[in-house]
């Protein structure tokens, strides 16, 4: 960790995309003004000192929302991922402990399928089936994060496989899953965590363009795609509604791309020899 | 070569089958009697179950999913429950919009990745490979609907450079690729982003190898090294990666076509969910998921052609 401190790119991105994981958390306990409350006589201030990033078209601080909204961003993205991993490697370890057999054949091919969907048709599949909410969203990001995984622990894991520990684990008389879980398991932690960083930042875009086509979250919870969904008639005359909410957006997720860059070169010595 | 394009075909059948079991049976499982919701609720239950034979809701599960595969064979897509036409014929108007939309934007991403990937790679740790690096993280940070509705708002409405929504049909082919620009354009930044770097590392990967070394040795200029040695072998992520894109290409199309009220599948995939008219949602999304499959098969055939080692292996 204090390694990664070390490397500007992971300062800064950690520094942009803590920033709105703070707002997130401080906004439970305190916001500048309340997000519920509907005041249309301050509608579509610009933004000044009593009203930072101004008000939107009901009279709401966008400060406030943006702060709100950052939860439903970052719990949408967290649980996503959280459902790729508590699936996807699960799978992955038992594809490459059994590989080319049956299992491994029907994880890949069933890893493919998902893979042949975009991941906002899923969305759209789910949204149509069940209703728009953000539980739905969750699941339509989450499922596409699980072939992600998947593969991704399948190939790291297939490469320890051939490893003297591993055989030397074997030898003890381990058994597969064991191995999977206490000598396989630790040796792809990096991999998983870069990969979690950056499916992490796409599962803040993903949210934010299902909730700005209105299949993500519902009213009244804010969140930053609604809150530009519904700025876009407004634009051209305050354009401060759309810029905020935006912004925000795209800071947290550069700052998570940062993140997951630096560690990927702080993980993988052999790019960091080329960089140097 | 043969071989190879028959076993690709094989998956192909087999990943559009398994893609048309899972839409059925997802959209199967919602609760509710389309025959009663295109009725209404005062219909009585004589007309409701006349209706379900017509169109063959009061068969089994299995048979309907039969009725409906076939039919997509046949390109026949189903009867729209709202509209009561047949829905090849909503989607015949709308492919035209959306499916020039996603080439274009393809033509786009390519167009802007190709030469600064290259010119990153070739200039390397310059403060040109920073600009570029530095740019296309941020063009992967930036929402493509954000970045649109802020073109609209500048490009669009202050200048007037480019409409700033609709559609006016291809009877005026240089009216409606005017119309696709902006919206291909916004589709195409994240994507170009994304390619531009996989070009950038992909030749740099190449530029490392020993044969590079011999032709610069053999007195290739560093410009013919590159254009006769480099990029052919750096070709193969970057097509993956194209192939790919196509697919998101093609989905974002969706989102897009909203912001710029263009009359596409998109457009008609929201109304029919806001309509619960499944027949529709469902078709269309399979007749997406059969665009990226068969976008996928190309791919893997080019690649082939590209690289002979590719033929073997499979």
């Amino acid at each position: 960790m204090k390694r990664a401190f070390k490397m500007p790119g992971f300062s800064i991105g950690f520094i942009m995309a803590f920033t709105f994981v703070a707002a997130a958390l401080v906004s439970f306990f305190w916001t500048p003004y309340t997000v519920d409350g509907v005041d249309i006589v301050n509608k579509l201030h610009s933004p000044d000192a009593t009203n930072w990033f101004g008000t939107d078209h009901l009279g709401r601080d966008i400060f406030s929302m943006i702060m709100v909204g950052a939860r439903t961003s970052i719990a949408v993205a967290i649980v996503a991922v959280g459902i790729g991993v508590l699936l996807g490697v699960p799978l992955g370890l038992a594809a490459a402990a059994r590989k080319g057999s049956l299992l491994d054949e029907f994880i890949m091919r069933g890893n493919d399928l998902i893979f042949a969907f975009p991941a906002l048709l899923i969305a759209i599949l789910i949204t149509a089936v069940f209703g728009p909410s953000a539980i739905n969203a969750i699941i339509a990001i989450g499922i596409f994060n699980i072939p992600v995984f998947a593969r991704l622990s399948r190939g790291g894991a297939l490469s320890l496989w051939t490893r003297d520990f591993v055989l030397a684990a074997r030898v003890s008389g381990k058994s597969r899953i064991r191995i999977s879980f206490e000598h396989i398991l630790p040796n792809i932690t990096n991999l998983l965590i870069v990969q979690g960083t950056i499916q992490f930042s796409l599962g803040i875009l993903a949210e934010a363009a299902l909730s700005y086509i209105g299949l993500g979250a519902q009213p009244p919870i804010p969140s930053w795609g609604r809150m530009l969904a519904d700025s876009q008639t407004m634009v051209s005359f305050a354009p401060h509604l759309a810029l905020f909410p935006g912004l925000a957006i795209v800071l947290t997720v550069l700052g998570l791309n940062l993140m997951g860059d630096a560690l990927r070169d702080l993980f993988d010595p052999k790019l960091r020899r080329d960089r140097q | 070569m043969l071989i190879f394009t028959l076993k690709r075909l094989l998956s192909l059948g087999l990943s559009l089958i398994a893609a048309s079991v899972a839409i059925f049976f997802v959209v199967e499982i919602i609760p509710g009697d389309p025959a009663r919701l295109m009725l209404g609720i005062n219909a009585t239950q004589d007309a409701v179950d006349a209706l379900r034979t017509q169109m063959g809701l009061d068969q089994g599960l299995l048979a309907r999913y039969w009725l409906w595969a076939s039919g997509l064979l046949q390109g026949d897509f189903g009867i729209s429950y709202t509209y009561r036409v047949p829905v090849s014929e909503m989607v015949q108007g709308r492919v035209w919009v959306s499916l020039p939309l996603a080439l274009y934007a393809l033509l786009l991403s390519t167009a802007i990745a190709f030469p600064i990937g290259i010119i990153a790679a070739a200039k390397r740790g310059s403060w040109a490979d920073w600009l570029v690096m530095g740019g296309t993280q941020l063009g992967v940070a930036i929402p493509n609907f954000w970045f649109a509705m802020l073109m609209v708002s500048i490009l669009a409405i202050k200048y007037g450079l480019f409409s700033a929504g609709g559609f006016p049909g291809w009877d005026d082919p240089l009216a409606a690729l005017k119309a696709l620009t902006l919206p291909a354009f916004v589709l195409a930044l994240p994507q170009a982003s994304i390619l531009a770097r996989v070009m950038r590392s992909s030749l740099l990967d190449t530029l490392s190898e020993d044969f590079m070394r011999t032709a610069r040795a053999k007195g290739r200029t560093a410009r013919g090294a590159m254009v006769h040695h480099a990029l052919r072998n750096a070709m193969i992520p970057v097509l993956t990666i194209i192939g790919l894109q196509f697919s998101f290409l093609l989905a974002g199309a969706i989102i897009i076509e909203k912001i710029f009220f263009l009359p596409g599948l998109g457009s008609m995939i929201f109304t029919a969910i806001t309509q619960r008219d499944l027949i529709v949602v469902e078709s269309v999304v399979m007749l997406l998921v059969f665009a990226v499959i068969l976008v996928t098969f190309l791919v893997d055939i080019t690649y082939a052609l590209v690289d002979p080692r590719l033929r073997r292996r499979a």
